[in-house]
């Protein structure tokens, strides 16, 4: 028992020293430096990754709508954030005139706080989710898949329709909405809204969710609400995809409904899926790994010549998208199964090898 | 066997990222480098464009490729990468130029990628030139991004005025990509400037990856368009014209600089359809410019399949050219290669390159220039023919 | 809003395009109750095969290479990406399916280098013609004759076969057709090569009519044909081909509104779900029972 609360204590310990090194790093890193760029990104890729393992690999529900509400939530936030003098600038096209004849630009002409918008982004993409959610979570599996690609898809559209325009402006960009400055600011938001998914899973809604995933039939007979349960996870898990929208948009400066496209969906999918489907730790680190590998440390390989004839533009993705088979192919729990990081773990593990060779020895 | 393959893929990921870190610029000859960033797509929607405008940098920096700072001679080294005409990847292609040190960043074709890349630039303290992004919100309210081509609110004017005045015509139907800032930009401002004289414009925007234009066509047909307006980037611009081509079209293709590309010339040559363009560079407005690019294209295969598998010069390979000498002006004005001092010299520097006169205006850092030329394909011999060269009014 | 016959045209056009890719996807759903996502990217490819293949050789070669090409490929994928998982939950076939058509987009952008690749024109085909006052290409007209014929001989050969009995017992039930002796993994290559086949046909077609292939090409039309299937009824051929030819008129005419012609595509996808909410078997799927 005791043993168990020191190794509590090291996990705290190992986070709170990730948290000074992040600290250290936003000190000397300049927010243009690439390797800034990547773990901005990686924090908030963390937190989308976490929020789609929470409906695929702890509910069990294959959605894949994840891009749809990042949309969502990065549009709410640009919307609410711009300075009101700059929206003549950026509703270029869709200007309007106030009654004293001045022009103004798109429809809202008022800003709320950050964190204010931020929560908004959420609430947004989680009142979208309970509405879609009504009729497509009675599907199942694979056609709960393609159902939610294609309300995604249709959210594009509609975030592109210039009847909208005054509102989205259309689909031209979004942008000089106020963004966070430094790493810090990524991670803590990150880091609290993935403690409190984990606390979810934790609690006795996280593990009618995986009573849920197990066996359906056998959790409806235990008296699991399934309707109510898949819907609390699905816009759980929308509300934070919300919020990481949010956070996208601000790692990009502008933002635009283009690039929010079922790749976008699939890329989150291959994070989770290398991570490993019901770990959460996972599907922070493949997202750190993911983004590095994708971002940073494979660019050399679109570099000619760096091997005669065979690196040069696109190799990257090749080589990337050749790596990310063999996992699926070969190592299908991925990085961490469904276990969770631990030191305890670590030790057991260290011990069980201690014992394995001992045992060889004699 | 799982073991063997995990290793094996650890000790890549290791490799490569020494390989990585490990990538220092050798230094030849104890020579000063400086270095130019090319902030371009190479591939995605607007990959076939960056790629021309990159070559016409590279032939450039092969012509001269070393600078006078300062009273030392710094070689200077061209360090490209690939946005991948994607706003989502812009932030990080742009802090890779900056943390590999670039004095100042040339491009990127496409003005989305652009404004996208804008905010990490100016933190970095990096000037960029645009060479060919002509959406005004690039440069609009910063002094950091300048460029060094015409605006789209003087090329969609021009491009009205062309079309009511010396074509005679009334109707017209806009094609837009949806959520493209080029296209919607120049179609926003040719429907304003076209609606004014008092003509009729519909306009049409089509989801991306497109390939179907048929019913876009038929629209603009049923709408009774004397010219299709179709701003749009070069790959779904080879669609349009053979399918309109295929329909037996009569109204006139018009666009911007986009499309003064080989690939229209390929898809209309010895099909019946009229296709005039405004661009920042006539074929033949510098003889020595045409001849000289023209065989160091044709000197290499690679550089003939990136230019799009002939050695017609496309204007974006000229105004690339003209960029890479804008810089280097900078930068002996600048006498450092620092990219502040670059950053505050651009504002003086004015050269002629073989696309005309370039100077930046005081506001915005906006190239000035009042004319573009408009060209014909000539479907016979398939090469652009000259019209004129065409002002606001 | 102005419909005309070459809206119509248009329409028929793509829906026999889509109808050709839709019956892969069909075939292996029924069989393998897995979406192959990869199969947009099959067509996407045979289209380069063809860029590629004609630029060295002449046309009554490179069509057949193809065709060969295409099948092969198809079968390779089921072979390496498919058949290792065949006892794996379907989440995890599904994503192989994602990686194996990731990988592919991004083989096709480094061997194109990015440039759009222009589709080779196949003499007659390619031809303009006017019809009932609309002029289009020959292609658009020869597509639904084609298109049908190829899925009456698809029908015929199911029906009246032993492979296509095979195919038929193992679609019902998978593990029972097994123990009755048939070959599973045989049956499952020959859907592969039907399909891929038949996406090969359709990329002849489609490509011809739209002159460009990059990477993404693939993409968009692998979804629609994918829609299609559902909404004629998942394993059903002939429901995935009439729901084709419904999801190639209704975009079009739906193309023919300026103002909602942004929606073409999103359209598709609302009638999807439509059809996923309203009658989840689709217009002509049997009613599936739920094995607990």
């Amino acid at each position: 028992m005791k043993n168990k609360r020191k190794y509590t204590w090291l996990d705290i310990g190992i986070i709170v020293l990730l948290f000074v090194l992040v600290f250290a790093a936003d000190r000397f890193l300049p927010s243009y430096d690439i390797k800034a760029k990547v773990l901005q990104k990686g924090a908030v890729f963390a937190l989308i990754a976490v929020s789609m393992n929470l409906l695929n690999g702890f509910t069990g529900l294959f959605s894949l709508g994840q891009a749809g509400f990042m949309l969502l939530g990065a549009y709410t936030y640009a919307i609410f954030t711009i300075p009101v003098a700059d929206r003549v600038s950026v509703y270029k096209y869709y200007t309007t005139t106030a009654a004293d004849g001045t022009t103004l630009g798109g429809l809202v002409q008022f800003t709320l706080p950050v964190f204010v918008a931020i929560l908004l982004a959420g609430a947004v993409a989680a009142l979208f989710a309970f509405l879609i959610g009504l009729p497509v979570l009675r599907l199942k599996s694979d056609y709960l898949a393609i159902a939610t690609l294609g309300f995604a898809e249709i959210l594009r559209a509609l975030c592109q329709w210039k009847g909208l325009g005054v509102l989205t402006n259309g689909s031209n960009q979004l942008r000089m909405y106020p963004t966070f400055k430094g790493i810090m600011p990524y991670f803590l938001v990150s880091a609290v809204c993935i403690a409190i998914i984990a606390l979810l899973i934790h609690s006795t809604y996280g593990r009618a969710f995986k009573a849920i995933r197990d066996d359906e039939v056998a959790a409806e007979a235990m008296g699991i609400n399934l309707t109510k349960h898949k819907m609390i996870s699905f816009v759980t898990s929308s509300f934070f995809a919300g919020i990481g929208g949010a956070l996208f948009a601000m790692y990009q400066n502008t933002i635009q409904a283009k690039p929010f496209t079922t790749t976008l969906t699939y890329e989150i999918l291959l994070i989770v899926v290398i991570g490993g489907i019901g770990s959460l730790s996972g599907s922070v680190i493949a997202s750190f790994l993911y983004i590095a590998c994708s971002e940073w440390w494979m660019r050399f390989l679109d570099t000619d010549g760096v091997i005669p004839g065979v690196t040069r533009n696109g190799f990257r993705l090749v080589v990337f998208s050749a790596v990310i088979m063999v996992i699926v192919l070969f190592f299908r729990r991925g990085i961490m199964g469904d276990k969770e990081f631990s030191t305890a773990r670590i030790a057991r593990f260290a011990a069980s090898h201690k014992k394995n060779k001992k045992e060889a020895a004699k | 066997m799982k073991k063997i393959i995990a290793l094996i893929l650890t000790a890549l990921m290791l490799v490569s990222v020494f390989a990585a870190c490990g990538e220092k610029p050798a230094v030849e000859g104890g020579d000063k480098v400086v270095k130019i960033g090319i902030y371009e797509p190479a591939s995605g929607s607007n990959g076939a464009g960056g790629k021309q405008e990159t070559l016409g940098i590279k032939y450039a920096n092969e012509k001269v490729p070393t600078v006078e700072i300062g009273g030392e001679t710094y070689k200077v080294e061209l360090v490209p990468v690939d946005n991948q005409s994607s706003n989502d990847k812009a932030p990080s292609a742009a802090a890779e130029l900056v943390s590999a040190g670039v004095s100042v960043v040339l491009g990127s074709y496409g003005s989305g990628v652009s404004i996208a890349a804008s905010s990490t630039f100016e933190a970095a303290g990096v000037p960029a030139i645009g060479v060919t992004c002509t959406n005004p919100q690039v440069t609009e309210g910063n002094k950091h991004y300048f460029r060094i081509c015409f605006l789209d609110p003087f090329q969609g004017t021009v491009l009205a005025n062309y079309a009511y005045n010396e074509l005679g015509y009334r109707t017209a139907y806009t094609l837009a990509e949806n959520g493209n800032d080029y296209d919607e930009g120049l179609a926003h401002y040719f429907t304003e400037a076209f609606t004014k004289l008092g003509g009729k414009v519909e306009n049409a925007n089509f989801p991306e990856n497109t390939s179907d234009f048929n019913s876009y066509i038929t629209n603009a047909v049923n709408a009774g368009a004397e010219v299709i307006f179709a701003p749009t980037s070069t790959s779904y611009a080879q669609l349009i014209v053979e399918q309109a081509a295929a329909k037996g079209v009569t109204a006139t293709l018009m666009a911007g600089d986009t499309w003064d590309s080989n690939q229209i010339l390929a898809a209309a040559k010895g099909k019946n359809v009229d296709i005039q363009v405004t661009t920042f560079y006539q074929e033949g407005g510098n003889a020595d410019f045409d001849a000289g690019f023209k065989a160091w294209l044709e000197g290499n295969s690679q550089n003939l399949t990136d230019n799009g598998g002939d050695s017609n010069i496309a204007a974006v390979s000229a105004m690339g050219y003209d960029a890479y000498f804008v810089a280097l002006e900078a930068l002996k004005a600048a006498g450092s290669a620092e990219p502040a001092k670059v950053m505050e010299a651009l504002w003086g520097v004015s050269c002629t390159g073989v696309t005309g006169a370039i100077a930046f205006d005081n506001t915005n850092g906006d190239a000035v220039r009042t004319t573009a030329y408009i060209k014909k394909v000539n479907t016979e011999t398939g090469l652009w023919d000259f019209v004129k060269e065409q002002g606001v009014n | 809003m102005n419909i005309t016959i070459d809206h119509i045209l248009a329409g028929i056009s793509a829906g026999g395009q889509y109808a050709l890719i839709a019956i892969g996807y069909t075939m292996v759903y029924g069989i393998l109750r897995l979406i192959n996502f990869a199969h947009g990217d099959v067509f996407m490819v045979a289209g380069l095969i063809m860029v590629y293949a004609s630029a060295s050789m002449p046309l009554y070669f490179s069509i057949p290479l193809v065709l060969l090409g295409t099948v092969l490929l198809g079968v390779l994928i089921e072979r390496a990406a498919y058949r290792p998982l065949r006892s794996a939950p379907r989440m995890s076939v599904m994503i192989s399916a994602i990686g194996v058509s990731y990988l592919l987009q991004n083989l096709a952008l480094y061997i194109t280098g990015g440039l759009p690749q222009v589709y080779p024109a196949i003499p007659w085909i390619s031809d303009s013609v006017t019809i009932l006052g609309a002029t289009t290409k020959r292609v658009t007209l020869i597509t639904p004759v084609l298109t049908i014929l190829l899925v009456v001989v698809l029908v015929l050969l199911i029906r009246y076969t032993k492979i296509g009995m095979a195919m038929r017992a193992v679609s019902k039930d998978f593990e029972t057709s097994q123990l009755m002796g048939i070959k599973i993994n045989s049956v499952i290559s020959t859907t592969f090569v039907i399909g891929s086949f038949l996406a090969a046909v359709g990329s002849l077609l489609y490509f011809s009519s739209y002159t460009s292939v990059v990477p993404t090409s693939g993409a968009m039309p692998g979804l629609k044909a994918f829609v299609a299937a559902v909404f004629g009824g998942i394993g059903s051929i002939p429901g995935a081909v009439v729901g084709a030819f419904i999801i190639g008129i209704c975009e079009n005419i739906i193309k023919a509104n300026t103002e909602l012609s942004i929606f073409s595509d999103a359209f598709t996808f609302a009638l999807l779900i439509l059809i996923l909410c309203v009658k989840p078997t689709g217009l002509f799927g049997e009613k599936a029972t739920d094995k607990v």
